[in-house]
């Protein structure tokens, strides 16, 4: 039982919800709390699959709100506790995630995006970033990771448990259903090994010793009764946040060092096309870099402002209708530079594309 | 202590917290009462240290720092899965979720009924006043045919709205063996003391899924006096939604 999931390091070839179900067990999750939705559902499958051989639970819920109010019921028992969801399943967990950004509960949910609005495709998209990062009638106090591949579906699932309990935020792997769907070659590992250590985690309820007696109660809310309370607790947040934001932020960017005639900016398994078209334009005899924020909250802006200097224009490409061109714009505001766009909301976009896309310009 | 100190004592469960007291329900609402008896329960129980308090929105959010428990406030209707979250992730803890009607049989309806169905090993404890009382006394799924509320100023008429829901027969309806079921009542305290009481053993026990409903008060919206509050509980709910046990584990069912 006490067995390591994962030893050393493997070269595996596996589905990215495969790769999501090895990855939680390798950083300790001890329990998944889910309802099943398309594509997201082989995590559970997997999970249910491999979690009774280490001593991990599982529980099947009723529904998507259930399953993120039981994730913070784990987690404030002081358990690794996580989930994943998608499309209208990532509609109804905005409550309980809300919940987590005022309670400061470091829940994980993996979110294999697919298509919307609505019930739309189980297939592919990147429409959920709106809802990711700033769902629910909260203020973003949230931690999202847009992966681009089953490495770093494994890398930054582990990742997020780490990131979570030791910022304490709610905390997201933001995939897509051709990273869930698809086979890819990686590497999985023990964190350890690589030197990873897991965060320790500790309860906010079920204490030692008889509160009253031993020790105070834990009191546990999200409600208050003046304007000027909820301010100071929300403002404590912010400043948490915005303190935290700095060691948080990943980015990678590809020959973004010199003047560019384009600069790319994507994210997640779009920022592969994108990296693909920058050999092609080159031929073609076009300067043009590539920007990818890893996380998407908090938004590598400096980053992005930097590589957007050195580029006459800024070519946004996403599969959505703008979601992350939002994101993009409150990132580079004031900038005075050109923008344009390649939306494809719940379709996927080629390197060729991306290519014509510049070509036909301007 | 002075005669005074002893006349003034106020007779609280060991497991209140005394800070938060006087307690901020309304005179007369049925919420303190059962209260009480949950702490007494507790304290009888000797489980202070093991509980897991955690409390809905509506009225029921004004016990969030009511007892020397871990407690945790939730959202409306949410209070059963966050419960069973942390029941589940640690079993050791003896999980109470505590309950407006509409947080239970509205909002929350889903919660309730799989959790019973899943036979899940906490304890549901639900307060039945009629009305959606925070929010200022709208229409529950508990208004009983007839009664007046804000959203039924002329009566709540059953062509329109349905019947009350009658919440522990249809969780005694889908519960299994192992789980427990019964409607107590503020006008009987003796009585629903003794059904919290055996609604948390039988989680101790990890039997299975307990349940108990509490008619309650709430003259503030039902806009009524002691009498007429007394009258109410007793006898227009009593003859409506009938107290005792609809399941115990171990007692022959008849079919």
């Amino acid at each position: 039982m006490s067995e390591k999931p994962v030893k050393g390091e493997r070269r595996v070839f596996m589905t990215g919800n495969e790769v999501c179900a090895w990855a939680a067990l390798a950083a300790e999750a001890d329990i998944m709390y889910g309802y099943p939705i398309t594509p997201q559902t082989d995590i559970m499958q997997y999970w249910t699959r491999l979690a009774p051989k280490y001593g991990r639970k599982f529980l099947q819920t009723e529904d998507e709100i259930s399953a993120g109010f039981t994730t913070v019921g784990g987690v404030i028992a002081g358990k690794r506790a996580f989930s994943a969801t998608t499309g209208p399943g990532n509609t109804l967990f905005q409550e309980p995630m809300s919940m987590a950004e005022m309670m400061r509960i470091p829940t994980v949910v993996i979110i294999p995006q697919r298509g919307g609005p609505s019930t739309a495709t189980v297939i592919y998209s990147q429409q959920e970033v709106t809802m990711t990062t700033y769902g629910g009638n909260g203020e973003g106090f949230r931690i999202v990771y847009s992966t681009a591949g089953h490495q770093d579906l494994y890398d930054y699932t582990i990742k997020a448990f780490n990131t979570a309990w030791k910022y304490r935020f709610p905390t997201f792997v933001l995939g897509d259903g051709y990273q869930a769907k698809m086979r890819e070659p990686l590497t999985i590992y023990d964190p350890a090994e690589r030197g990873i250590k897991m965060v320790k985690t500790e309860p906010l309820v079920g204490l030692p010793g008889t509160p009253g007696i031993h020790r105070p109660a834990q009191y546990l809310r999200n409600t208050y009764n003046t304007e000027e309370e909820l301010y100071d607790v929300v403002m404590e947040i912010a400043r948490d946040y915005e303190k935290a934001a700095s060691e948080i932020i990943e980015w990678q960017d590809f020959d973004t060092d010199a003047e560019m005639d384009v600069l790319i900016l994507a994210h997640g398994v779009v920022s592969r096309s994108a990296q693909g078209a920058l050999p092609l334009l080159k031929d073609e005899g076009i300067r043009a870099g590539h920007f990818r924020p890893v996380t998407l909250r908090p938004m590598p802006e400096e980053q992005m402002r930097r590589a957007a200097a050195k580029a006459k224009r800024i070519l946004v490409v996403e599969s959505a209708y703008g979601q992350f061109l939002k994101l993009v714009k409150q990132s580079l505001y004031g900038m005075d530079k050109p923008i344009d766009t390649l939306l494809r909301p719940g379709a996927g976009v080629t390197a060729e594309e991306i290519v014509d896309r510049i070509k036909e310009g301007r | 202590m002075t005669r005074e100190e002893i006349a003034l004592a106020p007779n609280m469960p060991k497991c209140w917290n005394a800070e938060t007291k006087p307690h901020k329900f309304c005179p007369g609402c049925g919420h303190g009462l059962a209260l009480k008896m949950l702490g007494e329960a507790i304290d009888e129980l000797g489980i202070q240290d093991k509980v897991v308090f955690g409390c809905d929105i509506g009225c029921s959010l004004l016990s969030w720092d009511f007892f020397n428990l871990d407690s945790v406030q939730t959202h409306h209707g949410r209070t059963t899965p966050v419960i069973t979250g942390i029941k589940r992730a640690r079993p050791e803890i003896i999980g109470i979720a505590y309950m407006g009607d509409g947080g239970g049989y509205a909002i929350g309806a889903q919660h309730l009924v799989n959790s019973a169905t899943r036979n899940e090993k906490v304890t549901a404890i639900l307060i039945n006043n009629t009305n959606y009382g925070m929010t200022g006394g709208q229409m529950a799924p508990t208004t009983l045919p007839g009664q007046k509320t804000e959203t039924t100023p002329y009566g709540r008429d059953p062509e329109e709205t349905g019947y009350p829901t009658l919440g522990p027969e249809m969780v005694a309806a889908i519960a299994r063996e192992g789980a427990y079921v019964a409607r107590g009542s503020i006008a009987n305290l003796r009585q629903l003391k003794k059904y919290l009481k055996k609604a948390i053993q039988n989680q101790i026990d990890g039997n299975g899924f307990s349940f108990v409903e509490v008619m309650s008060s709430c003259p503030t919206n039902w806009r009524t006096n002691a009498e007429n509050t007394w009258n109410f509980v007793e006898k227009d709910m009593a003859e409506y939604f009938h107290v005792g046990e609809f399941k115990v584990p171990g007692q022959k069912e008849e079919k």
